[in-house]
């Protein structure tokens, strides 16, 4: 199964590496990876996207925990959460493809933030799966280049992933 | 004890304080290693560490222990951790010093050994560019530490040093290496010096106590129980849990058997031991594991030499699983009763809850279970041949229990003389078998002798080997000359790489593909060019003579060489894949009708 997995850490040089090195070194699948610093500079802030039997997941977030510098971590998938990934796209956009893409853009409440005579770059905020529906969206041909962020996570309800 | 009950607790020890002096960063780690109570380092010094080198030079608190390779030093540090249970401590420089420790922090890591490794690194204006020795020692270091670090400013030296040994003796042990580079060591920049008394780290809380609900319910198990078995491992023996663990069992009348790295935690010479188990195993105690309906799992980590082939693993059996590391439970096994907590504590709230639950009977609890283990015992699984005319190397383990008494600190290296070692010499006291499990370091036995016998220099310390082992640390002779190290080293020389002759005479229809050692050196010259006594004995009749003689010798080191049988092989042998039930007894014992 599919699990996204929040966890703060140490706002320390190598503590990515660690986390890195622990899943090439055990095997564990990865999907994708987010970091970045939180509202306490001290604190990094980690989303990572894992696929695994339930045994599998269990000894990932173990293993996760027992990094010393892990602060906290929560498996988001076992509760009331959402997930959003951001992607840049980079399409060629010429002549009647242009209105094609503007609307496209409309339907899926992207935007476009980049314009030249031949290309758009449109913005776009979503489940990974709305991303992904995009993507097949697009006209044959036209994609030049996809950057995506990965997805990050946040549970709902009142309670923070907070220490 | 090393864990006091005050650590067991989670209080930090009494610290003298000692604030307000200036020092360099040299002198920091110097006066840090003081402040830990830190009697030896295990170094060799290099441009990197030469500040630190020369702050060693202006004290007499700690003292240095010079090896001839840094592997050495790891391996010598990780003795002295395993016989003592305090923190082990090596220096080595930037570069070629730090890997060549890595083969000893790996052997430490793999067998939760505390460990201090301070490793010198180039000065931080230039780290990243290869300047002269560079390695990136926490990139190389990190798969195979409990954590590491890198000081980048003087003014963090003390507190991670003080966090170093914090997580290496918490919670589960582990070698931590501490990088410095040379200009945090700089002599000319002088900071006051506090030593913090203790650390909190908000992302680093082990867990003391096991949770009371488990502790009930393997309780509740464990007085049901109509088969059951104590396994017990290496973590009983790190948790300084052995009276705990003896008490219960003898309370309890159940079976115990322990994983190659526990022995010693229950006595081997009780009658309630059933013998070592897993590929190696009696089988007595590998039967047991398979008809056991409740197995009492104690600081073991269900390795693959002990659980066999996992589907065939304890058909019958409510698991429960005691351990510090949540990590370890569940991990290759499936368990029932998980207890995440200190060994001893949790052994000690067991005891507790059995004493106020345990009917009162008459009748021994398990007296079936007991005649069942003692049809399996009569198959005398480790027999061999006492009349052979050349030395077996089960002879000359049962004639060094002999000679010494039972009394005495085995370390060993890799291969059948370990097993041999494990299986015919009874410790009856946790830290007395000292031999590398999880990595199987060849090299290891001679350098961590140095380290037990500088823990306990009037102590019987002895180093059984092979003669391809001990060529790979055979320079810390010189070392052992020049602290005088007494450490008798048994060498069962048979003129292989017998475990590797073994699997290919098993499994390779007898190929043996370079497990021959060819053009071994005299080993009696090379002990005494070393300074040092050398004998060969190659007549069973002559050994206990000779053995008795070394061990007269209190201040020399003997080095034996034992001529032993070159067919001999380990038995009983579960081969990988197969189960406890499938094991492989000796030719001359597998016809007989077993029980
Ligand atoms: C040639 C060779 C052959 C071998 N054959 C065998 C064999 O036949 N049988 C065998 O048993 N082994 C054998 N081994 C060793 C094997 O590879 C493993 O090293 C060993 O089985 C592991 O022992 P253990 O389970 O006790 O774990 P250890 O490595 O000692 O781990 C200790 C466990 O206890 C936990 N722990 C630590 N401290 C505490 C505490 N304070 N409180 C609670 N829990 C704690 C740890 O988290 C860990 O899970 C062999 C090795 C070699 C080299
Ligand atoms: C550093 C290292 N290299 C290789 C091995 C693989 N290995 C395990 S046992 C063994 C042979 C050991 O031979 P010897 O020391 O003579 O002991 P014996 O088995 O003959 O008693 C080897 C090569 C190892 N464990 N460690
Ligand atoms: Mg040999």
């Amino acid at each position: 199964m599919r699990h996204i997995i929040a966890v703060l850490l140490e706002n320390e040089a190598g503590a990515l590496s660690r986390v890195a090195g622990l899943f090439s070194a055990r095997g564990y699948n990865i999907e994708s990876l987010t970091v970045a610093p939180t509202d306490d500079p001290t604190l990094s802030r980690m989303t990572l996207v894992t696929t695994g039997n339930d045994d599998v997941v269990e000894q990932i977030k173990k293993q996760l925990n027992k990094l010393i510098d892990t602060v906290k971590l929560l498996d988001l998938s076992e509760g009331p959460h959402i997930e959003r990934e951001m992607m840049l796209i980079k399409v060629r956009a010429e002549r009647q493809d242009r209105e094609e893409l503007k609307r496209l853009t409309e339907i899926f409440r992207a935007k476009i933030i980049d314009v030249t005579d031949t290309s758009y770059v449109i913005e776009l905020t979503g489940a990974s799966k709305k991303l992904d529906a995009f993507i097949g969206a697009v006209p044959e041909g036209l994609i030049v280049e996809v950057v995506r962020s990965g997805p990050t996570g946040i549970s709902r309800g009142d309670k923070g992933l907070t220490i | 004890m090393a864990l006091s009950e005050a650590q067991l607790d989670g209080a930090e020890p009494e610290r003298p304080e000692r604030s307000g002096v200036e020092l360099s960063g040299a002198e920091i780690v110097v006066q840090a290693l003081a402040d830990e109570g830190v009697e030896f380092v295990f170094g060799y010094p290099g441009g990197a560490v030469l500040h630190i080198y020369d702050a060693l030079f202006r004290q007499e608190s700690v003292k240095h222990i010079l090896v001839r390779h840094e592997q050495g030093a790891s391996h010598a540090a990780d003795g002295y951790a395993r016989a003592t249970g305090k923190c082990g401590v090596c220096l080595v420089t930037s570069g070629p010093g730090a890997t060549n420790a890595v083969t000893g922090i790996a052997t430490a890591y793999m067998d939760s050994i505390p460990m201090v490794v301070l490793t010198g690194q180039v000065p931080t204006p230039v780290i990243g560019s290869d300047a002269f020795q560079e390695v990136d020692t926490v990139g190389i270091t990190r798969p195979c530490v409990k954590h590491n670090f890198l000081v980048k400013d003087v003014r963090d030296l003390a507190v991670t040093i003080r966090k170093a040994f914090y997580i290496a003796m918490s919670g589960r042990p582990g070698p931590v290496v501490v990088d410095i580079p040379k200009d945090v060591t700089d002599p000319n920049i002088k900071i006051p010096y506090d030593y913090p008394r203790d650390v909190k780290m908000r992302s680093y809380n082990p867990v003391l106590k096991g949770h009371p609900g488990q502790i009930r319910k393997a309780v509740d198990l464990i007085i049901q129980a109509k088969r059951p078995v104590f396994y017990t491992g290496g973590g009983v023996v790190l948790g300084e849990a052995s009276a705990q663990l003896t008490d219960f069992v003898r309370m309890t009348g159940f079976p115990v058997t322990s994983t190659l790295m526990g022995l010693g935690a229950y006595p081997m010479t009780d009658p309630q031991f059933i013998g070592m188990l897993g590929m190696h195993g009696t089988y007595e105690a590998n039967m047991a594991m398979h008809e056991t309906d409740v197995l009492i799992a104690i600081g073991a980590r269900f390795d693959d030499r002990v659980t066999g082939k996992i589907e065939h693993f304890c058909p019958h059996a409510k698991i429960i699983h005691v351990d510090v590391d949540p990590s370890s439970i569940s991990k290759n096994v499936k368990v029932h009763v998980p207890i995440v907590g200190q060994v001893a504590n949790v052994l000690s709230d067991m005891i507790k809850l059995y004493r106020e639950l345990a009917p009162r009977r008459d009748e021994h609890p398990v007296a079936d279970w007991w005649s069942k283990i003692a049809e399996w015992r009569a198959v005398d699984c480790m027999r061999y041949d006492r009349n052979s005319t050349a030395i077996k190397p089960q002879f000359a383990v049962e004639t060094l229990y002999k000679v010494t008494g039972g009394d005495l600190y085995l370390t060993s290296d890799v291969g059948q003389h370990q097993m041999f070692a494990a299986q015919f010499y009874p410790f009856d006291k946790p830290r007395r078998w000292i031999n590398s499990g999880g990595l199987g370091t060849m090299g290891f036995g001679l350098p961590a002798a140095m380290g037990v016998q500088l823990a306990f220099p009037d102590a019987q310390v002895a180093c059984i080997s092979g003669e391809a082992s001990i060529l790979m640390c055979i320079q810390e002779l010189a070392t052992c000359l020049q602290y005088g190290l007494p450490v008798k080293i048994i060498l069962l020389n048979n003129g292989y790489m017998g475990m590797v002759r073994q699997w290919q005479e098993f499994f390779y229809e007898s190929r043996y593909s370079n497990s021959y050692v060819d053009a071994l050196p005299d080993f009696v010259k090379l002990a005494e060019s070393f300074g040092h006594v050398g004998m060969r004995v190659d007549q069973p009749a002559d050994l206990e003579a000779a053995m008795t003689e070394a061990f007269a010798m209190k201040n020399r080191l003997v080095f034996m060489d034992v001529i032993v049988d070159p067919t001999e092989n380990v038995y009983p042998m579960i081969a990988a894949g197969k189960g406890h039930h499938e094991m492989q007894l000796a030719p001359s014992l597998s016809d007989r009708e077993l029980a």
